[in-house]
């Protein structure tokens, strides 16, 4: 066999593995997408019901709370970055990567300090390879995450929010994220956590619709105290939520078109070596009549 | 106001536990056992942890355990939001 020939077979053969992963995972993730958006759907109802209490509670508006008032200078804000924790998933966690520079870009414009706060491997690895430093990393449950990590986020991130500034206490909480919108679109997204900003994408009251004044038991203060936590926990979760079923969109998307791309070069190389196999046999059958001819001019 | 049921929905962090139509939901607040009937003024409660117990029209009654939430009312719609609740 011919050297350019077993090149090209050695050339399909790998391409033949590669789409064997890729089309493993384009699967994989098919199967994991529908799973992850039941559980935002899932996710909605309780969402939705603590957003339409906080902006109940922020429209009874004679309440001074920590949580809601917007401190007069703000010295250092906390940036909170979802990405995932594989690769192969296309531009997932450096579109959300880049979005996160450019909001650090502004915040700095501002005169803000930036401490981060890191979700998924990616985030972390980008992190440590320009010797960045981070306040808490989270790894390892970015394609199914539970509640109990958002938990843990949402306290540390209060935890740092109720510190004074002096203490290296932050005024300020963004977090970024990527926002599953379909099965081709997830977009980056930076939404402002505290101090509350009025929320969107969740119901809000129509226009001629008034809000009602509330009684609360045992009183505002209290109520405000235990409703906030909650209300970080289940945005912290609804975008982990909303990250993952993001990255398995992208995953499969990527994976896709790998796939595709593996079969074009197997195609092609198919081609290159069956030329390639052709001119062999083409040159040893000139070779075997030039050797008949050779042979048999010299018996005349 | 009072013809008309109550729109009851207990939720948990990660799913929706039950909804529906009531007639009366019973609930425990941190200060005490509380009853919603249709057209109770507007509310938001912490929940100590216990059993909400909903009537429904006709009689049944749904029986849920939640913790560690909130009792809100509003318009007849009553939310209950619990980091944990269950049917029981």
């Amino acid at each position: 066999m011919g050297a350019q020939l077993r090149v090209y077979r050695q050339k399909i053969k790998s391409a033949q593995t590669t789409k064997k992963i890729t089309r493993a995972m384009e699967l994989i993730s098919a199967s994991r997408i529908q799973k992850a958006k039941a559980r935002v759907a899932a996710s909605t109802p309780f969402a939705r019901a603590i957003t339409q209490a906080v902006s109940a509670v922020a429209t009874y508006s004679n309440v001074a709370h920590v949580l809601t008032t917007e401190p007069e200078k703000i010295e250092r804000a906390a940036v909170v970055i979802f990405a995932s924790d594989r690769g192969l998933a296309g531009a997932f966690s450096s579109q959300v990567l880049r979005e996160a520079e450019s909001l650090s870009e502004l915040l700095r414009g501002q005169g803000k300090d930036i401490v981060y706060f890191l979700v998924g491997r990616k985030a972390v690895a980008y992190f440590s390879f320009r010797r960045r430093p981070s306040e808490q990393v989270w790894t390892g449950s970015t394609d199914q995450p539970d509640y109990e990590t958002a938990r843990e986020i949402s306290d540390a991130l209060l935890e740092a929010f109720l510190r004074e500034a002096d203490d290296g206490g932050v005024d300020e909480i963004h977090v970024v994220f990527n926002r599953f919108v379909s099965m081709v679109t997830q977009v980056p997204q930076v939404v402002r956590l505290l101090p509350l900003e009025v929320v969107e994408g969740v119901e809000e009251p129509g226009e001629n619709q008034v809000l009602p004044l509330y009684e609360f038991e045992p009183d505002v203060e209290t109520v405000l105290d235990s409703l906030l936590p909650v209300y970080i926990e289940s945005r912290i979760f609804n975008s982990m939520l909303q990250s993952a079923a993001a990255e398995h969109a992208a995953r499969q998307k990527a994976m896709q078109s790998a796939s595709d791309n593996a079969d074009k070069l197997i195609k092609d190389f198919t081609r290159l070596s069956n030329n390639a196999r052709q001119t062999e046999i083409t040159s040893q059958i000139s070779e075997i009549v030039g050797g008949a001819d050779a042979l048999s001019s010299a018996k005349n | 106001m009072a013809g008309t049921p109550l729109t009851v929905s207990v939720v948990a962090a990660d799913h929706e536990v039950w909804s529906g139509e009531a007639s009366m939901v019973v609930a425990r607040t941190v200060e005490g056992q509380i009853g919603i009937l249709p057209g109770h003024e507007p509310m938001l409660a912490i929940l100590a942890s216990g059993e909400v117990r909903v009537t429904l029209s006709g009689g049944e009654k749904v029986v849920a355990e939640a913790a560690d939430g909130f009792l809100s009312v509003a318009n007849n719609v009553v939310t209950i939001v619990a980091r944990k609740a269950e049917l029981v």
